[in-house]
C-alpha cells in the first residue's frame, strides 16, 4: 500500500497510463515523418500545413475527448476515443519538429549526397534523417512529457489511467492518492524524457565525437 | 446528434442570461486572462535576467522541465483541496485554478523570454554597450524589442495552454466555458457537451488570433524582414 | 592623444592578452594596430572605450586617464565599429544612427538632422534611411555602423575589424570612404586589422602586434616596410615587402615624349605600337602598326593598362609600364597624356633614388 492505494493498482493503472501515452506518441511520429517530410519537401505546403496541424493544439483536452466519440461513433469510455486524441495532439507537435529538423541539414551536406548518385527517398532515409535525429527527438520528448500530463485528464470521463487516482482522492476528499498519481506521473515523464535522451545519444554517436575532441 | 448541437447552439437562451456562454466565456477569459498575467510577472523578469546575465539557465531550463512533467489535473485537485476549507467565497473556488493555470503558463513564457533574449545578435548586444547604453539601456532598448517575437510567441502558446486548462478547472465548481462539458455529462446532454467543446476551441482560436494580431502591432517590422531573409 | 601606459591584461582564465603595452597614437590619421589572430589587438582595442578593463597600468585620452570617467558616459563620447557592424535589428537605418546623439541627450530634431547628416556623409540615401538593417545589403549596412559611430561627431573613433566580413570590391569602396572621411573631419581613427595589406594601404600609423600582446613596432607604412624592426615584422609584412615598398616611394620619373595620333589617321606599316588619343589628348588606347599599315579604326584599339598620374608613387609607374601592351605606361596630368615610360625608366628612378631609403 501506498498513499491508501494498492501496490498493484499504481501498477495496472500506470501500464494502461503508458499504454494511451505511449502509442499514441509512436503513432503521432509515424504520421509526421511524411508530413514533415512533405512540408520541406514542397516549401509551399509547410505554412498551411503546421498552421492546421497547430490548430488542433488549440482544442481544449477535454472537449476532444467528449467529441471524438460523436465523430467516430465510437462509445464514450472506448479507449479508442484517447488514443485518437493524443495521436492527434502528438501529431500537432511532432510534424513541425519533423520539418524543422529535416530542414536542419545543411544544403551542402544534402546536394553531396545527390551528387554521389542517391535518389530522393534514400537520400531522405540514409543522409536526411539520421542528421535530423536530435531536432526530432528534442520534440519528441516534449511531446512525451506533455501526453503524460493530458491523458490523466481522461480520468474526467472515466477512462482509467494513472488521472483516476485524482479524481478518486479528490471525490474521497483524500489527498493520499492524489499525490501518489502526481508522483508517478512526474516519474514516468521523466523516465521517458531520460528514454528519449538516451535513444538519441546512441542514434548520433558523431555528436559525441566532436564534443570529445 | 449533429443536428441537436446545432440546435443547442443556435438558441439564443444558450447564449445569454448568467449561465449563458456570454457570460460563462467571459468568466473563462477573466480567470484566463489574470493567470497570463501572473505567469508573465513571475516569468518575464526572471527570463529577462536570465536571458541578459546568462547566469541560471540551466536550473530554468530543468525547473520549466519538471513543471511541465507535473498534471495539472492533479495538482488542481490538491490545491482545491488544500485551500478550500482555508478560503470563503468566490477566492476559495477560483485562487486554486488560478494557481494551477500560472504554474501551467510559467514554463513557456519563461523560455520564450529567455530564449528572445539569447537569440539577440551578440554584434549588437556589443554594439549597444559600445556606443555606450547602461545595462537597464541595453535590456529595454535592444534586448527586449529584439526578444519580443519568440517572448509573444511563449505568451501566446501559454495562453493557449491556459484556455484548455481552465475548461478542467470547472470540476471543482468554478465557472466558465468547463461547465458545458461538466454539467453535460453530469446530465447526459451530449449536445450541450459538444456545443461546449466547439465554443472553447472557438474561444481558444479567436485570442490566439488576436494575439497574433497584437504581436503583430507590437514587433518591430525590422524583425519581421529579417526573419523572411 | 591615446596613451597606453605600461597596459596589461590577464584574463580571468589566466590568458595573457595584452603584456606591458605602451604607445602613443598620435591625433589625427589613422592608426591600425595588426598582427596575427588572438595577439590582443581587440583587447587593446576595447581597453580604450573601457569594454575591457586593464589588470595593470593606464590608458589616458587627452591626458585623462579614462579609469576616472564613467564607463558609459566615455563611450558615448567615443565612436565605436565592429564586424558585423551590431544594428539594432528592430530600429530603422535612422534610428540607429540616432542612438547615440538620443543617448547623450539631444532633442530629437537636432539628433534627427545630425544622423541624417552623418547618414549621407557615408553614402547613403535618405530612402535608405527609412529602411530597416535587414533590408540593406552587409557592405551598407557597414556604412550604417560607420555612420552610427560619426553621428555625434566625436574625436576619436574605433574600429575593429570593420571590413573583413565585406566581398573585396566593397571593401576598399569602405576602406576608400573611412580614409575621405578621416581626412574630411579630422578625427583619430583606431583601427584593428589583421591583414597586414589592409594595415598597409589604410594607416597613417601602423602598430605591429605580436602573440601575448607584445608591441613589435610602430612605425609609418613605408618605415614599416624599408625598416621592420625585427624577423617577426619582416616576415608578417611579407615576401613581396620590396615591392609593396614602392607604393610608398614618390619617384621623380622623367616620361619620355609620346606622339598621339587619332582615330582615323592614316598610320604607315612600320611604326609599331601607337598611342591612339582624342581631340583632348585623353588617351584611347594602343594600336599595333607593325605589320600593316591604314586608317586607325576604333575596333582594332587595344585595351590600355593602368595609367600613371604625375605624382603616383613608383608603384604606381610600373604597374603602368608592366600592364601596356607596348611595353610603355602612359602618364597623364589631368587626364591628358604628358608622355610614357618603360619598366627600365621606371626602375632607374627607384635606383637613383635607391641610396635614400635603403
Ligand atoms: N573574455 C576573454 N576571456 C579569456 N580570454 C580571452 C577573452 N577575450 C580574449 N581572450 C584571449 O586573449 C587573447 C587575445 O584576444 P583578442 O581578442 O584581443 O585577440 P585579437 O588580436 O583581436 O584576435 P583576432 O584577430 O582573432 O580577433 C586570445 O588568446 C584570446 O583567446
Ligand atoms: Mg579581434
Amino acid at each position: 500500500m501506498i498513499g491508501g492505494v494498492a501496490w498493484s493498482t499504481v501498477g495496472d493503472l500506470l501500464l494502461r497510463h503508458i499504454y494511451l501515452a505511449g502509442v499514441p506518441l509512436l503513432l503521432g511520429l509515424l504520421i509526421s515523418l511524411p508530413l514533415g517530410w512533405l512540408a520541406t519537401r514542397y516549401r509551399w505546403l509547410a505554412p498551411p500545413m503546421i498552421a492546421g496541424t497547430g490548430l488542433l493544439y488549440t482544442i481544449p483536452s477535454l472537449a476532444l475527448f467528449i467529441l471524438l466519440p460523436l465523430l467516430l461513433g465510437t462509445r464514450v469510455l472506448d479507449d479508442a476515443n484517447v488514443l485518437v486524441a493524443m495521436t492527434l495532439y502528438s501529431v500537432a507537435l511532432l510534424t513541425r519538429t519533423v520539418a524543422d529538423g529535416l530542414g536542419s541539414v545543411p544544403g551542402a551536406t544534402r546536394q553531396a549526397a545527390t551528387a554521389m548518385g542517391y535518389g530522393e527517398l534514400r537520400r531522405t532515409f540514409v543522409v536526411d534523417l539520421p542528421l535530423a535525429v536530435p531536432v526530432i527527438t528534442a520534440g519528441l520528448r516534449v511531446a512525451a512529457v506533455s501526453n503524460v500530463s493530458i491523458v490523466s485528464v481522461a480520468a474526467l470521463i472515466g477512462v482509467s489511467q494513472l488521472g483516476q487516482l485524482f479524481t478518486e482522492g479528490f471525490n474521497r476528499n483524500d489527498m493520499g492518492p492524489i499525490f501518489v498519481g502526481i508522483g508517478a506521473c512526474v516519474v514516468l515523464a521523466l523516465v521517458l524524457d531520460a528514454g528519449i535522451a538516451l535513444l538519441s545519444r546512441v542514434l548520433t554517436p558523431w555528436l559525441r565525437a566532436g564534443v570529445a575532441r | 446528434m449533429i443536428s441537436l448541437t446545432w440546435q443547442w447552439l443556435v438558441d439564443p437562451a444558450t447564449w445569454t442570461g448568467p449561465g449563458g456562454i456570454i457570460s460563462q466565456s467571459i468568466t473563462h477569459l477573466r480567470i484566463s486572462l489574470v493567470a497570463l498575467l501572473l505567469a508573465a510577472l513571475v516569468a518575464v523578469p526572471v527570463g529577462l535576467f536570465i536571458g541578459h546575465t546568462g547566469r541560471g539557465r540551466w536550473l530554468a531550463i530543468n525547473l520549466a522541465g519538471a513543471f511541465r512533467a507535473i498534471p495539472s489535473l492533479g495538482v488542481l485537485f490538491v490545491a482545491t483541496l488544500l485551500l478550500l476549507p482555508r478560503l470563503s467565497g468566490n477566492l476559495a473556488f477560483e485562487l486554486p485554478v488560478v494557481l494551477v493555470l500560472v504554474l501551467l503558463a510559467v514554463p513557456p513564457v519563461l523560455s520564450g523570454t529567455y530564449a528572445g533574449v539569447e537569440a539577440v545578435d551578440p554584434a549588437a548586444r556589443d554594439a549597444a554597450r559600445g556606443v555606450g547604453m547602461t545595462e537597464a539601456q541595453i535590456l529595454w532598448q535592444v534586448e527586449l524589442p529584439a526578444a519580443l517575437p519568440l517572448l509573444l510567441s511563449g505568451l501566446r502558446s501559454a495562453m493557449l495552454q491556459i484556455i484548455a486548462t481552465a475548461t478542467i478547472a470547472a470540476i471543482v465548481g468554478i465557472g466558465g466555458l468547463g461547465r458545458y462539458l461538466i454539467d453535460g455529462q453530469a446530465s447526459r446532454q451530449y449536445e450541450v457537451m459538444a456545443g461546449g467543446a466547439i465554443v472553447v476551441a472557438l474561444l481558444a482560436l479567436l485570442v490566439d488570433l488576436v494575439m497574433a494580431g497584437l504581436q503583430r502591432l507590437v514587433v518591430s517590422p525590422g524583425l519581421v524582414v529579417a526573419k523572411e531573409h | 592623444m591615446i596613451r597606453f601606459e605600461s597596459v596589461t591584461k590577464r584574463y580571468p582564465d589566466g590568458t595573457t592578452a595584452v603584456d606591458d603595452l605602451s604607445l602613443e597614437v598620435p591625433r589625427g590619421g589613422i592608426t591600425v594596430f595588426v598582427g596575427p589572430s588572438g595577439c590582443g589587438k581587440t583587447t587593446s582595442l576595447r581597453m580604450i572605450n573601457r569594454m575591457v578593463e586593464p589588470t595593470e597600468g593606464r590608458i589616458l585620452i587627452n591626458d585623462e586617464d579614462v579609469a576616472d570617467r564613467k564607463p558609459a558616459r566615455l563611450r558615448r563620447s567615443i565612436g565605436y565599429v565592429i564586424q558585423h557592424a551590431g544594428l539594432f535589428p528592430h530600429r530603422t537605418v535612422l534610428a540607429n544612427v540616432m542612438t547615440v546623439p538620443t543617448l547623450i541627450g539631444w532633442d530629437k530634431g537636432r539628433a534627427r538632422t545630425a544622423a541624417m547628416e552623418a547618414i549621407e556623409k557615408v553614402g547613403l540615401t535618405a530612402d535608405q534611411a527609412s529602411r530597416y538593417p535587414a533590408q540593406l545589403s552587409g557592405g551598407q549596412q557597414q556604412r550604417v555602423g560607420v555612420a552610427r559611430a560619426l553621428a555625434s561627431d566625436p574625436e576619436v573613433v574605433l574600429m575593429d575589424e570593420p571590413f573583413s566580413a565585406v566581398d573585396p570590391l566593397v571593401r576598399t569602396d569602405l576602406q576608400n570612404e573611412v580614409r575621405r572621411l578621416q581626412r574630411e573631419l579630422g578625427i583619430t581613427v583606431v583601427l584593428v586589422t589583421h591583414d597586414i595589406d589592409e594595415a598597409i594601404s589604410l594607416g597613417d600609423h601602423v602598430a605591429v602586434m605580436r602573440q601575448g600582446g607584445h608591441l613589435a613596432q610602430l612605425a609609418s607604412p613605408g618605415e614599416l616596410l624599408t625598416e621592420p624592426a625585427d624577423d617577426f615584422v619582416a616576415s608578417f609584412v611579407g615576401k613581396d615587402r620590396g615591392y609593396r615598398k614602392l607604393g610608398f616611394t614618390e619617384t621623380q620619373v622623367e616620361a619620355d615624349p609620346e606622339r598621339t595620333v587619332s582615330l582615323g589617321e592614316d598610320v604607315p606599316a612600320g611604326r609599331g605600337w601607337v598611342l591612339v588619343a582624342d581631340e583632348q589628348e585623353q588617351p584611347l588606347g594602343w594600336v599595333d602598326r607593325q605589320g600593316s599599315g591604314g586608317p586607325v579604326q576604333e575596333e582594332e584599339l587595344h585595351r590600355m593598362g593602368s595609367l600613371a598620374e604625375v605624382g603616383d608613387s613608383a608603384r604606381v609607374f610600373l604597374d603602368a609600364a608592366l600592364s601596356a601592351p607596348s611595353g610603355r605606361g602612359v602618364v597623364v596630368q589631368d587626364g591628358r597624356v604628358v608622355g610614357t615610360v618603360t619598366p627600365e625608366r621606371v626602375l632607374e628612378a627607384i635606383r637613383a633614388q635607391g641610396g635614400s631609403d635603403g
